[in-house]
């Protein structure tokens, strides 16, 4: 074989366990919830196929020969390593499958259902996300772990925790009632959207994980979104994402420093991502079935709206989070809520609603309470106060424009 | 697959109660235990006695110590339990909802070890 076909299989064998990952581990453990085992015959697999196809070209159904070389491997793991009996139910289930799927064609995509398992509420909330990024994408625990900001060994062993119990507990594979659906299908999405908040807050930290995190989210959401068509909610988070994406370059000025939402220059915005995010929302409206991510794009839609030289409608974003505080009760809710009436209804209306958060809890060590309140104090003239609230938020700023950008403004307090 | 059902609950409240609270939990409880056996899922089960008459043993380097139980000192006790054929944990955890335990208690779900 000639060194371009050569590289050529190796693309393909690369290309493959990047577009198929998710598909082949969800194919494989399926029937026994056996994830780690997958995982454990994909890789050799992959290997496998790294060594084979730039030899003897890639096959004509590269997901095909990764299965069948996969189950191989899982049978010989079986004879090796558990009795007799058990060893040979794996072998019959392994060559009926096969069978299923040399008759069936394309492998049945059975993703969708293993994202319910990662998000199954007998799963610690922490953990899902990771697990899904894990399965789905083939990302690696200490890169997880890194994206997380906890210790590779931790990560690791959370991980392990969590596909021992989706296999001892008997965790099903497949998709929810339609009664139990709309709840469970709001984990999975939950999951996503925390690893598209974890990746996005670190877009710009030195580690560039981060960054690839937010798009790995997306491009989950994507998936959830192709594969649960009917469901409003996972077009609004992908929206919802995608807003927020085509604003990354606005995000920091020429010299890296940070730019608040409403002095972004909307020239660098991404005009391609906002109106996918439109029509995404607009399909999912249509459905009349509101929800949290459908009202928080649709807030992203408004702040979207200045690119047409429009003035930012903020009695309508005050609304919209009035409905989303209702529905969430989440303190990032009710900050940003706070900061909406702020500007639709003067500082006073903000302040008092930051103040009413705050007296619930659980703000103190909330970076962006700090930051909110601060502005809010120093609109109002109320400098020593402001300066109390922007040190705080300092202090628990970990990006550094971000913290740059608020010492500036404690410095203009004067 | 089997799961046990530990139904978890303050004991205490059984001493307060009017008897015919008594005889509607009761009631309750034979309605469950009787849909388990109709839908063929019923393994095992059983009431147990309050938590105050437990033992607890233990043998370390050949001598054997017997304590007071019950084993851990918890403000919701163990009282009793079902053992359950399910297809999977969402079988046995819509199962475990329908226990009039888990209103006034909580259950808790555990895959049984296949020997």
């Amino acid at each position: 074989m000639t060194p371009e076909a050569e590289d050529a299989a190796r693309a393909a064998a690369t290309r493959v366990a990047r577009e198929s990952y998710g598909k082949l581990v969800a194919f494989l453990a399926a029937r026994d919830r056996d994830i780690a085992a997958a995982e454990d015959a994909l890789s050799d697999a992959l290997a496998a196929a790294l060594a084979d196809w730039p030899r003897r070209g890639v096959p004509a159904n590269p997901e095909g020969w990764l299965i069948v070389t996969a189950r191989r491997r899982r049978i010989d793991a079986a004879w090796r390593g558990r009795v007799a009996d058990e060893a040979s139910e794996t072998l019959r289930l392994a060559a009926e499958e096969l069978e299923a799927a040399e008759e069936h064609g394309p492998l049945p995509d059975r993703r969708l259902a293993l994202m319910f398992v990662c998000a199954h509420p007998a799963i610690d909330e922490a953990v899902r996300a990771p697990l899904m990024l894990q399965t789905i994408l083939g990302l690696d625990a200490a890169a997880i772990a890194s994206a997380f900001l906890v210790s590779p060994a931790a990560m690791g062993q959370r991980l392990s925790r969590a596909k021992a119990k989706i296999r001892l507990a008997g965790a099903p594979f497949r998709i929810p009632e339609r009664e139990e659906l709309p709840e469970r299908l709001d984990a999975v999405l939950e999951a996503i959207y925390a690893a598209f908040a974890y990746g996005w807050e670190q877009a710009f930290a030195d580690d560039p994980r981060g960054r690839n995190l937010a798009e790995e989210a997306i491009w989950l959401g994507r998936l959830v979104a192709s594969l649960a068509l009917d469901e409003p909610e996972a077009l609004g988070l992908l929206a919802l994402m995608l807003y927020a994406d085509s604003r990354r370059a606005a995000r920091r000025d020429a010299a890296g420093r940070y730019v608040p939402l409403a002095e972004q220059d909307v020239g660098r915005w991404s005009a391609a991502a906002i109106d996918e995010a439109e029509r995404l929302l607009t399909v999912a409206g249509a459905k009349r079935r509101p929800g949290r991510f459908q009202l928080e794009a649709a807030i992203q839609s408004a702040h979207a709206a200045r690119r047409h030289g429009g003035a930012t409608d903020w009695p309508a974003i005050a609304a919209l989070y009035d409905a989303l505080y209702a529905l969430t009760d989440s303190k990032v809710v009710a900050v940003n809520r706070a900061v909406a009436a702020a500007e639709a209804h003067g500082e006073a209306a903000g302040l008092a609603l930051l103040e009413a958060a705050a007296a619930e809890g659980g703000l103190d060590g909330y970076q962006s309470y700090w930051a909110a309140r601060a502005a809010l104090l120093a609109r109002a003239g109320r400098k020593g106060e402001a300066a109390d609230a922007y040190r705080r938020a300092i202090g628990l700023e970990f990006d550094p424009a971000t913290r740059a950008f608020l010492i500036e403004r404690l410095a203009s307090l004067g | 697959m089997q799961y046990l059902l530990m139904i978890h609950g303050e004991e205490g409240r059984f001493g307060d109660m009017p008897k015919a609270d008594v005889e509607k939990m009761m009631g309750a409880y034979g309605a469950y235990t009787q849909a388990l056996k109709d839908a063929g899922v019923l393994r095992g089960g059983e009431r147990l006695q309050p938590s105050t008459t437990a033992t607890v043993v233990r043998t370390k380097n050949g001598k054997t110590s017997v304590l007071n139980g019950p084993y851990a000192e918890v403000k919701e006790q163990l009282g009793g339990y079902y053992v359950i054929e399910a297809a999977d944990l969402d079988a046995a955890i819509g199962w475990a909802a329908r226990c009039p335990g888990a209103s006034d208690g909580a259950i808790e779900v555990r895959p049984i070890w296949p020997m």
